[in-house]
């Protein structure tokens, strides 16, 4: 009933939208990543619709789940990562407003439209998508760097020169990759597996932690996992780094724009789902953190140095990026323990 | 000016008789009731809440659900085994509150000896150059905790000042390895909470008569016995409000650990914020904060009792 409700009222606006000009005076609050939203985009928002944005930013899907959760934030717009798409489209936390009805629709790529996370797009439209790697100084160890042994057993040249994310999901699926065993695993005798691993590993590393670029850009560190948009920023200040797609395997994750069901804003927000999956606009985003888009015709607005960036695109050789599903409770327990045995 | 806040003394004393003592109960809670409100709604209403998420079970994203559970408290001390499900013991958080206590302590006791001679130097100097002195500890404090984290780090990282000028003028042909080391974060919480331990120190030495220290020297004690026995027991106030402000931050400290530690063992409080984030499990982390609290309130009581009748046996 409440989804036949929003699905009235988002066909409804959606007729008012095509009829009336796309000038509605008022206020759109967007909640999203820091750093992560181009100010010149939302200055051509604000220029084309009339609308004045405020933005807010957080550090995790998990922060900005909590916040949401307690509900009356007062935001319209969220940016969560495919995962906690999925997640609150099941709390029901997002208002289902058809992007897959608005005008600017059909530049979304099609690869990107029938995602686990959001089938067929009833919510939600993509941000940005980008792979999380590692990327390796060249200039520091000159052999084949496509391979987990860098960071679980590496040369001696980067032992002690490695930076893993402070994160338990991407430190642990890197180590079962590396060992060929599943995502979201429960298996008790691969998990000891994976938990003496990196218990051995951790003697290589140096760090773990999120500030990648800093740490590959002052000399701290000449091996980070990291995100390959961060990866470019930091190869633009380093230029002997070069990132990896491993054999084994690597995460690909998307964040996603949404409204939220309790947007105070809900049409304001709709117009900006509209005007993100319009070409340039998208690429303004591009062009900002580094990372690509799912909007087709974004290339010919994109810099020069993102289109040939090996971050960016692809070689036709690397596997494809593996997009983790949540896992359940019991195993986000396990990990847990993993991950405390592991920083005791 | 003497004169004049003698006389006020004198009129205040005088007025304070001729009110009754019920109005006096009456304006103390009265002028006590803003404090009250903010520590009861702003205080205690957290902690309420903090304890009953403890006994509460996880929600599948975050949050609790509402079911009576001890878990979060017994998974504290016992895991359960991958294999068979049985408990057995496990220390893995003990040491890391073990590891926050140590060094919690270790800044304690650093601080506590750079901070005594500071201390120390600004309370004998003549009283018009003091608030000179007060004010320039107190500097470090227009600038946010973590713009000097980062300044720390970047005077002691590997290409940093420190070893720059090692390498650069020879005496080391390779950078010296400080940051993301214990010590990196030692040096950090000593530099961050130094002033906590100024500041009370001063304010007891700064009472101190120094007749009594002369007339130590008149009786022929050594230098050595006139700092034990006279300096040292009438500063005892100071040191203990001083040792309790560095050791309570110090416990909790959260910024310092991870940008100078590099984030690959768990401070108690990464370990409580990581609980809320992606570990998911609020009942355990409002569990893993009340026991930490408990743990300190404890070690605070044993510490005040101790040193309150050494205070009362030195007179």
């Amino acid at each position: 009933m409440k989804r036949l409700t929003y699905s009235l009222t988002a066909t409804l606006a959606l007729g008012l939208g095509a009829a009336a000009p796309a000038w509605a005076d008022g206020v759109l609050n967007i909640y999203n990543w820091g750093n992560y939203t181009p100010p010149d985009m939302l200055e051509k928002f604000t220029a084309e619709t009339g609308i004045t944005v405020n933005l807010d930013g957080y550090d995790s899907n998990e922060t900005m789940l909590a916040k949401v959760q307690e509900g009356n934030t007062g935001y319209d717009i969220v940016v969560p990562g495919d995962y906690m798409i999925a997640i609150m489209i099941e709390q029901g936390l997002l208002a289902m407003v058809e992007p897959n009805k608005m005008e600017n629709f059909h530049n979304v790529d099609p690869k990107w439209v029938d995602v686990w996370w959001d089938p067929g797009r009833s919510y939600s439209v993509p941000y940005q998508w980008g792979t999380t790697g590692f990327t390796v100084d060249t200039a520091i160890y000159s052999g084949d760097i496509n391979t987990l042994a860098l960071l679980f057993d590496p040369p001696p040249e980067l032992q002690g020169r490695i930076n893993m994310l402070n994160d338990m999901n991407d430190v642990i699926n890197a180590g079962l990759r590396y060992l060929g065993y599943g995502r979201c695993n429960s298996n008790p005798d691969e998990l000891r597996q994976v938990a003496e691993l990196l218990q051995n590993s951790k003697q290589y590393w140096r760090t773990m932690d999120y500030s990648t670029i800093e740490k590959l850009t002052s000399g701290d560190v000449d091996l980070s996992q990291t995100w390959n948009g961060a990866a470019m920023r930091a190869r633009e200040q380093r230029p002997t780094l070069q990132y990896a797609y491993p054999v084994e395997g690597f995460t690909g994750w998307m964040d996603n724009v949404a409204v939220l069901a309790d947007a105070p804003n809900m049409e304001n927000a709709k117009i900006f789902i509209n005007f993100i999956m319009d070409p340039e606009n998208a690429a303004m985003i591009s062009n900002f953190a580094r990372y690509a888009n799912g909007i087709t015709g974004s290339e010919a607005f994109m810099d020069e140095a993102m289109l040939s960036a090996p971050e960016i695109v692809m070689p036709a050789d690397a596997p494809t990026p593996d997009f983790v599903r949540p896992c359940p409770q019991e195993t986000v327990d396990l990990y847990n323990r993993i991950w405390t045995q592991l920083k005791q | 000016m003497t004169d004049l806040s003698a006389s006020t003394v004198a009129d205040n004393l005088a007025r304070a008789r001729r009110i009754s003592e019920s109005t006096a109960r009456r304006r103390r809670l009265q002028l006590l009731m803003p404090a009250l409100i903010v520590i009861g709604i702003f205080g205690l209403f957290p902690l309420t809440i903090t304890a009953t998420y403890s006994f509460l079970s996880p929600g599948t994203y975050g949050g609790v659900r509402w079911e009576f559970s001890t878990d979060a408290y017994v998974q504290f001390l016992f895991q359960r085994d991958i294999f068979d499900d049985t408990l057995s013991f496990s220390d893995s958080y003990l040491r890391i509150i073990g590891r926050s206590v140590g060094l919690a302590f270790v800044t304690t006791i650093g601080a506590l000896i750079l901070g005594f001679p500071t201390a120390y130097f600004i309370a004998s100097k003549p009283p018009n150059q003091r608030n000179l002195w007060l004010f320039l500890i107190t500097l470090p404090f227009w600038t946010n905790l973590l713009i000097r984290t980062y300044a720390i780090l970047l005077i002691i990282r590997d290409e940093g000042l420190i070893n720059f000028a090692l390498v650069g003028s020879g005496l080391r042909s390779t950078p010296l390895n400080i940051l993301y080391t214990d010590p990196a974060v030692f040096i950090g919480l000593i530099y961050s909470y130094l002033p906590f331990m100024v500041l009370p120190l001063y304010a007891s030495l700064e009472k101190l008569d120094f007749k009594l220290v002369e007339a130590a020297y008149d009786l022929y004690a050594t230098r050595l016995q006139v700092l034990r026995r006279v300096i040292i027991p009438l500063a005892r106030p100071g040191i203990v409000a001083g040792c309790i402000l560095v050791f309570i931050p110090g416990l909790g400290a959260y910024i310092t650990p991870t940008l100078l530690g590099g984030g690959k063992k768990l401070m108690m409080g990464n370990m409580i914020a990581e609980q809320f984030g992606a570990s998911r499990n609020w009942p355990f982390g409002s569990a893993a904060a009340l026991i930490l609290m408990t743990v300190v309130m404890l070690a605070l009581v044993v510490y005040v009792r101790n040193s309150g009748q050494g205070g009362r046996r030195h007179g």
